[in-house]
Parts: structure tokens; sequence; C-alpha cells
């Protein structure tokens, strides 16, 4: 007797799934970057126009072949056309790379929201050197959430090449990580479809909290107006459409075979076609209600800060010259500056070296993106609110949420085709399959636990799942269109949720996203050829900043063969069928 | 008589100037931000508060242990600024014309520096000794670091939460296996109603060995009763 296939409880966990794998931290930590780069307000123009001719019907076609297939990614590949079954295998390869480094965020966020329950915060304040007459110099150069992340989380060594060992406290928190998600994920959908209700819904729980909290901050209005007001001729700027694809590309998740994987477990009528809209477009509407949230705090902590400086400069000043306390502020300081260079140059000039010229652009401009703006800048500014224990739990525990809600995805991409494939599935329960996967993960993912994990987690980060993403959704585009055949699909989309897709998606799967995502692939192609060596950054605790280093040839290595084995699968697949169909046809023909 | 007194006066302030003086040799600069200490409660530094300045060094001297016999006298303050800062030196009362090593009054300060803080209601940050380095006080820390208190307790949450999956898993799996034998049991039973009653309940049917088939996607049919 056939197992019946698991299903969702109500077409409202389906989309709370979509929407939790969608909405992670790239929503987050990446999107309010590229707007600060790339003209503030005017990057909502590119953003949304990609959003119309790439992701919502990127979005539908997946969740189309998923739903009308009823299988995980290799299967429905391998329904469409058995040469495709390549397509499948690298979307589980790359889908195996990501959750090996992505669970990793989840361990540093439960690092964080562990020490989130001392007063003072940890990162508050520089720890003290071993006979207490000083801060440490590392931090003192730094600052202090710099040093606490740097040193106490990463212990991060000075170079990729050495390797150092193995972080305990964080491999233990990557143990606790790869619990939660195994429990989460242990009984399929059952388990999936009630933990996406609460990681779907309570990061905008905390964002809203965050939000009203944020705009009540001091200095806020300047990183609001800072980001909202739009820089048009950014427009001109062809990297500021690229980054809007690749954004709104990646944010999506498409190509790793997890909406596929979501979609099979729907009733065969359900309306994907609603669904991929809401999703998408609840997506990009969280990106901007993050970087509304974000900016705010960039204010708030660019607002101290150039505060801070304007103190410094006046008590340093107010010492040299032994001037009265409270005699220059803020309003009078350059005047008295003037004043004081005229009455007293000599000293004056010996002092000029120490007096920083602050700046509040200079603040605001400093962008940030990536696991520096949200276990950095965020610290710094929630060290600065007033009962930062709250503000500090409720964040990171928004951070593992986004998190584990994407990981859910990660995981359903890798373990339906595993579950759907008979051979595993009658030799061993679905608990164990989960199990394995979970456990060969963690064990990965230790190398990322040792000091020099962060930069290969940086390697990961940036190149195991760009590129081959792009080939996979072209190939994925490609066959759907034209392989497949445009008109079965409208057949089949029409038996699943009762009408024919409108002109518009047609256009749009059969001409306008593969070109765009063809310009993607080769901008991306020309750019790895132009740039030459590649680098990276590495923390140098002598001087308490980031320096630019090359990749040894081992790391290089390691990237390409990161590229190479998931873009490889696709040919070798189809390159296997044809060899089996060759023999077994010459075996037909021996026998007849 | 009063020449004499003069004399003497005269004397004293020329050693009070060759004492105390900007970067003289053993003398200290004191700095301290009143405002930015206690705000609007700050109170106005005046020659009472420059008394009490001196009798908290002399105690710190008395208390180091050699200058038992410091007086406030032997306190020497000069150059008071706006800022409010100024310079003191003490001199030795049992040797003449000296002042009393550097070294030794950093170390009498430095042992009785939170006494001499709040005396004024300030800290280390707002009554700056210049050139005495101050003993930080460390962070306290708690026997058992608190983030393995509570990575603990997630811990074990979550293990129990496998483990309750797991367990129940296993008895729904044992108790589908055991179905298939109560079946039959049941079957018999139902043949025996059939007699009686008109239509089975559904549930039995399913149980019974038969293929569901897969065109049929949606697995949740009920077979038609028969």
């Amino acid at each position: 007797m056939e197992k019946s296939r698991p299903l969702w409880d109500n077409p409202l966990q389906f989309v709370f799934a979509c929407i939790s794998y969608a909405v992670g931290l790239g929503n987050v930590w990446r999107f309010p970057y590229l707007c600060q780069m790339y003209g503030g307000g005017g990057f909502l123009i590119p953003y949304l126009i990609m959003l119309i001719v790439e992701g919502m019907p990127l979005l539908f076609l997946e969740l189309a072949v998923g739903q009308h297939m009823r299988q995980g990614s290799i299967g429905a590949w391998k329904t469409i056309s058995p040469y495709l079954s390549g397509v499948g295998v690298a979307s589980v390869v790359v889908s195996f790379f990501l959750s090996m480094y992505y669970n990793v965020i989840n361990a540093w966020a439960f690092w964080y929201l562990f020490h989130s329950f001392q007063n003072p915060l940890p990162w508050a304040a520089c720890p003290l050197n071993s006979n207490h007459t000083a801060y440490i110099e590392e931090c003192e150069k730094a600052s202090s959430t710099q040093y606490f992340w740097y040193r106490k989380t990463l212990n991060i060594s000075p170079s990729i090449e050495e390797n150092g060992s193995i972080q305990w406290e964080q491999a233990v928190c990557l143990i606790l990580a790869w619990l939660t998600v195994y429990l989460c994920i242990l009984r399929g959908t059952e388990s999936t479809g009630k933990v996406v209700y609460l990681t779907a819904s309570l990061p905008y729980l905390v964002l809203l909290i965050y939000l009203i909290k944020a705009l009540t901050l001091h200095g806020a209005v300047n990183g609001l107006v800072y980001m909202f007001t739009p820089k048009l001729e950014q427009l001109a700027n062809p990297k500021a459409w690229i980054n809007a694809a690749t954004q709104i590309f990646f944010s999506l998740g498409l190509g790793f075979g997890s909406l596929i994987a979501f979609a099979s477990y729907n009733e065969p009528n359900n309306n994907c076609e609603r669904h991929a809209i809401i999703v998408s477009l609840i997506n990009s509407t969280t990106s901007v209600f993050a970087s509304i949230v974000t900016f705010s705090i960039y204010g708030f902590k660019a607002t101290f800060n150039y505060e801070n400086c304007l103190n410094k400069v006046i008590l340093l000043l107010t010492n040299a010259f032994d001037l009265e306390e409270g005699f220059l502020t803020a309003d009078n300081l350059n005047h008295m500056k003037e004043q004081l260079m005229a009455n007293y140059p000599n000293e004056y000039v010996k002092l000029l070296p120490q007096i920083k010229n602050c700046s509040l652009e200079a603040e605001l401009d400093t962008a940030v993106q990536g696991t520096g703006l949200a276990f950095i800048v965020y610290s710094e500014a929630i060290k600065n609110m007033e009962v930062s224990q709250l503000y500090s739990v409720l964040y990171f525990f928004m951070l593992l949420m986004l998190g584990i809600g994407s990981m859910l995805g990660n995981t359903a991409a890798i373990l339906t085709p595993l579950t759907d494939s008979k051979f595993l599935s009658t030799h061993l329960p679905k608990e164990v399959i989960s199990g394995i996967v979970c456990f060969i993960n963690c064990i990965v993912g230790l190398t990322f636990t040792m000091k020099a994990g962060n930069y290969w987690f940086d390697i990961f980060n940036d190149y195991a799942a760009t590129l081959s993403l792009l080939l996979i959704v072209l190939v994925e585009t490609i066959a759907v269109c034209y392989v497949y055949g445009l008109r079965r699909f409208e057949k089949d989309l029409h038996l699943m949720i009762g009408h024919k897709p409108s002109w518009y998606w047609k256009i749009m799967w059969a001409f306008a996203s593969p070109l765009l995502i063809i310009s993607l692939f080769i901008f991306y192609i020309t750019d790895y050829i132009l740039t030459g060596t590649l680098q990276y950054q590495a923390w140098d605790a002598t001087q308490g900043q980031l320096v630019t280093k090359d990749y040894p040839s081992y790391a290089l290595a390691v990237i390409g063969l990161l590229v190479a084995s998931s873009i490889m699968c696709i040919p070798l697949a189809a390159l296997a069928i044809f060899i089996k169909r060759r023999l077994k046809r010459e075996h037909r023909s021996i026998i007849a | 008589m009063q020449g004499f007194l003069l004399l003497a006066f005269s004397l004293v302030t020329t050693a009070h100037a060759e004492f105390c003086r900007p970067d003289a040799q053993n003398a200290f600069k004191v700095r301290l931000s009143l405002k930015t200490a206690l705000g609007d409660n700050a109170y106005a530094w005046d020659a009472s508060e420059e008394y009490l300045f001196k009798a908290m060094v002399a105690f710190a001297m008395r208390r180091y242990s050699s200058q038992k016999t410091t007086q406030i006298s032997n306190v020497l303050l000069c150059n008071v600024t706006d800022r409010v800062s100024f310079w003191f030196v003490v001199t030795d009362s049992s040797k003449n014309a000296t002042t009393v090593p550097r070294g030794e009054v950093e170390a009498a300060i430095r042992m009785t520096r939170n006494r001499i803080n709040n005396a004024f209601l300030l800290n280390d940050r707002t009554m700056q000794f210049l050139k005495i380095s101050s003993t930080l006080s460390p962070p306290t820390e708690p026997s058992v670091p608190i983030w393995l208190v509570v990575f603990g307790v997630v811990f074990c949450l979550i293990v129990a939460g496998i483990i309750f999956l797991i367990v129940s898993g296993i008895q729904q799996r044992k108790k589908n296996n055991k179905e298939p034998a109560e079946t039959e049991n049941l079957e018999e039973k139902c043949e025996a109603t059939v007699t009686i009653e008109n239509g089975m309940p559904c549930d039995m049917l399913n149980l019974k060995t038969g293929q569901i088939n897969g065109g049929y996607a949606a697995d949740d049919e009920r077979f038609t009763p028969l």
C-alpha cells in the first residue's frame, strides 16, 4: 500500500512556510545596505521593477512546478525531462552547501541571545587587562562591540591560513542550533507546519516593537532623512539595477528547491498564483520595513557617535586650556576653536593632531552589511538604549526566528527528494534520514567554528550559491518554457488553479526572465574575470581593524570546487542518462 | 615682633611658591569636573572645599604609614583655575624644606582613593589625579557564566522535545502495525453486522489492504461505502 503524501493542514501553513523561508536575514542586513549605496529612496524603483519582471514570475513558476509534480526537486525535474534530473541534483547540492554554513549564523544568534541576560551587556564595555590598569589594547583600538564580535565570539585568527582550534563555545552553540532545526523538521510537514506559524509571525512583532522604539530614539530622524532622500543619479549606475535584480533573486530563495518542496505538499487545486503574488509582495514589504528600522538605528548610532566625538573635543580643549566647565558647547565650538587658535597658537598647534573633525555625514556614510551590521552595528546601538537587555533579547530572538525559518526551507529542499526516493524511504524512517542529514551538516559545520572559520564562512557565503543558482534557475525557466512546453504548462495550470495564466506571466517566463538571468550571469562572470585575484577582509588585532588580503591558492581551489560541483551536476546527469539509454537500446537491439 | 612675623610669613609664602608650582618636583595636578558629575547639584569650589581637600590628603598620608605626623598645613595648593584644576604638593614635617617623594604620595592616594572620591561626591573619572593611575574596578564575574545557565536550560528543553517526538513516533508506528492484526477480528464482527446493518464504517475499508490509485491526486479521498 502506497503511503499517502503528507500535506499542509491548511493553505495558511503553506503561505507561512514560504514567507518564513523567503523573509530571512538578507531582508534585514543586505537590503538596507543596498538602499544606502544605490540612491536611498530611489533604489526602490529598480527594486520594484525587478520584482515585477523577475521575482513574481519565477516564484510562481517554481511553486507551480512543485505543486503539479508533487515531488521534490529531483523527481520534479526528472518528470519534466529525464535529461534534466541534473537540475534537481544541483539544487540539492547547493541547498546542502547553504545549510552547512547558514546554521552557523543561528549559532551566533544563540550565543548573543544567551549573553543578553547579563547586566551590563558584555559588549558594552571593554574588559581590563591583566594588571587592571587599563583596557585591553585590541579593544581600545577597535570598539567594545567589535572586540566582543571578533575576539570573544569568533576568536578570529589574523588570516585564513592560520586555522587554529575549534572554539568549544561556538561548537556547542552550533550543536544546539542543529538540534533545534532537527526538532522542527523531525516529523516533516506535521511539525514544520506548526513551527512556521511562529517563525513567520514573531519577527514582524519584534520589528514592530523596534520600529516604535527606533523612531523615538534621539537622532533617528537623521538616519531616515539620509536614507529616504532619493539620489536619482544612481539610477544611471548599472550596478544599482544589477544589485536590485540579484537581491530579488536571492531574497526569494529561488533555485534551491525549497519552494518546489514546500509546494509539493499542497493540495493539487491550491491557488499558487495568488500565493506567489502574496509571498513576493510580503517579502519586499518586509525588506522596506526592516530598512526603516535599520536606518532609524543607524541615525541614532551616528548621532550618538557624533555627539561623543564633539564631547571628546570639548573635553580635550577644556582640559588643555583650563577653561571653565560648560564654557565650550557644541554650538560655539567652531567659533571658540578659532579664538583659541588666535590667542594661544603654540599650544593649539600641539593639540591639533588630537582634535578630530566630527562629522555626522561621515558617521552616516559608514554603510555596513552582513554579519557586521547584524552583530556589531545593531549591538552597538542596543547597548546605548535604556533597558538594553530587553531589546537585545528581542533582537537576537528575531534573528534566530528568521534564521531558523530559512533553515527549515533549506532542509526541506534536501530532505524532500531523499524521502521521495523509494530506495531510502523503504529502508529508513524519515526521522533517521533527517537525523543523518543534520548530523553530517553539523560535523562539517564545525569547521566554521575554528579560529579561521569566519573566513571560510565568507567564502561559502559569497560563492557557494551565487553563480550556480543563476544557472539553475535559467535552466529551469528554459526547461519549463521550451522543453516541457509553455502550452502544456498552461494546461496544467488551468487544471490546478482553474484559469489559464495571463499574457503577463507567459511573456515574463518565456522572454524577460531568461534574458535578465543571462545578463546577470554574464555580468558576474566578467566581474570575476576583471577583478583578477579574489580578496578577503581579515581582522588585524594589532591595528584593531580589517585589512584586505589575497586568498591562498587552496582557498581559490575550494571556491572553484564549490561552484563547479553544483553546476557540473546538470551536464553530468544529462550525460549519464544519455549513456544509460544508449546502453539499454543496444541491449535491446542485441536481444532482438 | 611684627617684623619677625612679616619675615616668617614671607619665608613661608616663598617656600610655598617654591614647592608648589606647575610641574614642580613631587607635585601633582588635580582636575575636577563638578558640573559633569553633579549637574545642577554641583557645589562651588571655594576655600572651604580646598581645606577639605588638604585634610583628605593629610589623612591619606597618615593612613599610609611613615608620615604619621602630616598636618593640614603640610599640604600646599596652588594655581587654582576655573576648570577646576590645581596643583598640590606635600611637605615633609620632620625634615625641613623638603617635599615628600612622589612615589609615597602616589601610593598613599591610591590606597585611600575611594575615600577621597566619596568625600567630594565624585569618582575616578570626575576627580582626576593626573599621572596617578587608578585601579579600574574589574567587572563582577559570577562563578558560573550566566550564558551557560541559559544555554543549559534551552538545551535540555530541546533535547526533551526531540526525545518526546521520537518516542511518540515509535509508539504511533507500533500502533499502526498492531491495527492490521486487529482489523481481522473487526472484519469478522463486521460480516456479522452486515447482515444486521446496512452500511459499514468507512474507516474499516481504508484499513484493508488495497492500492490507492495515484492518479487520483487527493489522497484524502474516502472510498465510497459499499
